[in-house]
């Protein structure tokens, strides 16, 4: 123990202190109410998407396990919750709970196939899982409303208090606070040993097993972690929208939310949540030009950074991230 | 049986189409997500030369293969080759990126809609045997794609560079280190696996329909046949998307309650128990 | 009576037509200082990975402390006690070292999967990894990056990430490789000063390093045991030395 009093543990003991950015950090969305009043309904597709990027920030940023079929959970969590609503089961946290447990086991269950292989199987794995499911969802309309979408939700005020109203007031304030409990969990996720682990697998998945960690099993859990948030944010969806559109399950939806990600930066939490927002305010202010210039630009950048800018663009973004990192004390990682 | 022959027309569109990709990733371990923007690229010239030009059909279809083989060598030059040693998440990245450009482009030069197709008329019309209906158009394709299927065989069976071929898809390395030009092997052959897919990209349009969606659409029946028929064995995708060509035509013509789920499913399943394809030699990586 | 801390028994290893271990029966003493040499290709690495459950051995059985382990996976090995060191380091870069070897006494003490409190909060591993450093004289460098480090200091972790296993048996797989020598002299007095009741098997090329250190050698060639015995007898052993003077005519 004489080793611990001559060593300094203080930057081990204090990782996870919240900084003074961070809790400035959430302060935008309270600001962002005031400030754009009008524009609570996209900003309350952000607060959801930002969760569905932290989901999958958890399994790829942290866990390292590529997937082309996120969707999958979102979407489901989306058709759970909906169901539940347009079935007079329309208790707001009801549908999040069950969304999550109905995505954490198919999660659960998945996570097994997926890890079976290396990366190209498992990018066709989660692709082939998201595909079942968006065709059983196209294929099942007497359930889900197939092309149409899912009608007829009615969901009550949120703790029997807040009523939904049009100008989507509650349904911001509801998704915030939602996005707001889940990150917080995810926070003390990733400062934990578990989270300590996941980030040994990531590093050198070949050492792990050699000091005596179950490889498998902690990537296990942190798959069905992260299908179980993007159920919540699917849900989310589906309840400050009073409908479930197939496209919850397409795979663009999938393969947006990894750029998303890519953007923003992996495997730090902060980085899911502003790459969010600049992809999604972006989207919002070209695609009202065109949206095929919008997409055309986007897939552009997405070459140009994979391509030419690894260290260049990337590497200013990741300085500037870095910089804005260390300013919000996030995990390196 | 009609239905049998149609899926079988449909599968070698997929042969075609898939093959490419096959070899791609295969050889260079290349994850390549835009591989059907090739075909579509194809498509696009097919029907632009016959609709607006009024070139005849057959002629235009060598002029697609090339056009998209150009296409794919210039960017295969100047863009994949930067990537083939990058993570698969960095090349899935960058071929959605090209897709969504695709995507955008041909939403720019031809709009959403579908692209109208009329086949000359010695390919309309259907040949009548008791209990067979055969368009003439499908027996085209099959024949043809038979044709290439059987070219493609002789020569990578056949031929030197078949033989340095198969040496850069088994062992790259041993492959450089015996002194075959592995780089120039793969220009040429990424070159002629667009090509084919640019050839079943026009070929297709009657079938499989033209619209800008048509890459994203698609992409997962030509990532099953590479699952299925193994990457970088020919003729595990020539089986491979017979297979699944008969098995979606028939299940939609049969089982349209099911629809696509079947071969989702069975990809799935076919990736736990054998990751290395049905004829694969070796797991892909 | 004997007892053995590490045993094979027929072990085989066949890769397709090649015989990479050939029938390989080993006892390791407990307590010993057990050397393994042979020369390059001569299979060392491939049975270090067989003991460790990286590989499945084709047939044949490993036994640790007396307990047939040839099916289990190597984190289950390492809870029984067996640890090991890559030739290659296999280190976490961008951790530190004190949270490297933070998170290795974390899975040793069963609480790798907790996900709630933070790793900070769990005194008793953080303070047992700062003491394996102190012991291992890389205290100063704890709050460095792993990425950061000298490559001799670099080997250390390797050891320190192996101890935190508090291994009964430890395999280190050519502990000093590419280490210049001025900085292997330390990392040996580091690993002869490791306690008695650890038992180690020692992968090592260097035959300086393995006489001076070992009490028992055990020589492998093309995949085969050839002798084994104290480093006397293997150092008038004529067989070894036509097997080494062999390697040094074709070099």
């Amino acid at each position: 123990m004489q080793a611990a009093l001559t060593l300094d543990l203080a930057p081990i003991a204090r990782a996870d202190r919240w900084r003074p950015a961070e809790l400035a950090f959430w302060l935008i969305p309270v600001a962002a109410y005031f400030i754009f009043p009008d524009n609570l309904v996209l900003l309350t597709q952000i607060a959801i998407t930002a969760l569905f990027c932290l989901s999958l920030d958890l399994i790829l940023g942290y866990a390292g396990i590529v997937s082309l079929g996120h969707a999958a959970f979102f979407g489901l969590g989306a058709y759970a919750a909906g169901l539940l609503a347009a079935h007079g089961y329309g208790d707001p946290l009801l549908g999040l709970v069950a969304a999550a447990l109905v995505t954490a086991v198919l999660g659960y269950v998945t996570s097994f196939l997926v890890l079976r292989g290396a990366d190209l199987t498992r990018l066709m794995v989660t692709l082939g899982v998201a595909m079942m499911l968006y065709e059983i969802a196209n294929k099942l309309t007497h359930i889900t409303g197939g092309v149409d979408g899912l009608q007829g939700m009615e969901v009550l005020p949120v703790l029997g208090q807040f009523e939904f109203d049009l100008y989507g007031k509650t349904a911001y304030w509801y998704a915030i606070a939602v996005l707001f409990a889940l990150f917080c969990v995810a926070r003390k996720l990733v400062h934990s040993p578990f989270g300590l682990s996941l980030k040994g697998v990531r590093l050198n998945v070949g050492r792990m097993p050699a000091i005596g960690a179950p490889v498998n099993a902690r990537l296990s859990a942190v798959y069905t972690i992260g299908a179980a948030y993007a159920g919540i944010a699917g849900a989310l969806l589906a309840q400050t929208t009073q409908f479930v559109a197939l496209d919850v399950l397409a795979f663009n939806r999938s393969a947006e939310l990894l750029l998303i990600l890519v953007l923003g930066g992996s495997g730090s939490l902060y980085g899911a949540l502003l790459g969010t927002i600049v992809f999604m305010s972006a989207h919002h202010m070209l695609s009202d030009l065109n949206p095929q210039y919008w997409q055309f630009w986007l897939g552009a950048l997405l070459v140009v950074i994979v391509l030419f800018a690894r260290d260049g663009v990337m590497g200013g973004l990741r300085g500037g991230q870095r910089r804005l990192g260390a300013a919000l004390g996030r995990t390196k990682q | 049986m009609t239905v049998i022959f149609d899926g079988i027309a449909s599968g070698m569109l997929l042969f075609l189409i898939s093959v490419g990709l096959s070899v791609t990733l295969g050889l260079m371990n290349f994850v390549n997500l835009a591989h059907g923007a090739f075909a579509m690229l194809g498509g696009y010239v097919c029907v632009t030369l016959l609709n607006r030009a009024g070139v005849p059909f057959l002629a235009t279809l060598p002029i697609a293969a090339l056009a998209t083989a150009l296409v794919g060598v210039a960017l295969e030059r100047t863009l994949y080759r930067r990537l083939y040693a990058a993570s698969h998440l960095d090349q899935v990245l960058f071929s959605i990126g090209l897709v969504f450009m695709s995507i955008a482009g041909a939403h720019y030069f031809f709009g959403a809609q579908q692209q109208p197709m009329v086949l000359p008329e010695f390919l309309q019309g259907q040949i009548n045997l008791p209990g067979l209906d055969i368009g003439v158009y499908r027996l085209f394709l099959v024949v043809l794609s038979l044709a290439i299927a059987y070219g493609l065989n002789r020569l990578v069976r056949g031929t030197r560079f078949g033989a340095q071929l198969r040496a850069s898809v088994d062992n790259p390395r041993a492959a450089r280190g015996v002194g075959i030009n592995v780089e120039r092997i793969f220009t040429l052959t990424f070159a002629l696996g667009t090509a084919l897919a640019g050839l079943g990209g026009a070929l297709g349009v009657e079938m499989l329909g033209l619209d800008p969606s048509f890459p994203v659409k698609y992409i997962v029946y030509f990532l099953i046949v590479v699952a299925v028929g193994g990457s970088g064995n020919i003729m595990g995708s020539l089986v491979a998307s017979l297979i699944l060509g008969v098995v979606d035509v028939a299940g939609k013509y049969y089982v349209p309650q099911i629809g696509a789920f079947v071969i989702y499913a069975v990809m799935v399943v076919m990736l736990i128990f054998r990751p290395q394809g049905l004829f694969g030699r070796r797991a892909a990586r | 009576m004997t007892s053995y801390a590490l045993q094979t028994r027929n072990l085989v290893k066949k890769f397709g037509g090649f015989i990479a271990t050939n029938d390989v029966t080993l006892n390791v003493e407990a307590g010993a200082r057990h050397a393994l040499i042979g020369p390059n290709g001569a299979g060392k690495t491939t049975l270090i990975n067989l003991l460790t459950g990286f590989l499945e051995p084709t047939s044949g059985e490993v036994i640790l402390n007396g307990d047939t382990v040839t099916h289990l996976a190597q984190h289950q090995r390492v809870k029984r006690g067996l640890a090991r060191t890559f030739q290659i380091n296999r280190l976490f870069a961008d951790l530190t070292v004190l949270e490297s070897v933070t998170m290795a006494v974390n899975e040793r003490i069963g609480i790798g999967a907790r996900f709630w409190r933070p790793v900070g909060a769990y005194a008793e591993a953080v303070d047992e990894a700062a003491s394996l450093l102190s012991t291992l004289r890389l205290l100063d460098l704890a709050h460095e990056k792993t990425r950061n480090l000298a490559y001799g200091k670099q080997r250390l972790i390797e050891i320190a990430l192996a101890l935190a296993m508090k291994p009964g048996v430890l395999l280190l797989d050519e502990p000093a490789a590419g280490v210049p020598t001025s900085e292997s002299r330390e990392l040996f007095e580091t690993i002869a000063a490791l306690p008695r009741d650890v038992t180690i098997l020692l992968i090592e090329h260097d035959m300086d390093l393995v006489f001076r250190f070992a009490d028992c050698i055990s020589v492998l060639v093309s995949g085969a045991l050839l002798t084994g015995g104290t480093p006397d007898e293997i150092a008038n052993n004529p067989k070894v030395k036509e097997v080494y003077l062999g390697e040094a005519i074709s070099v």
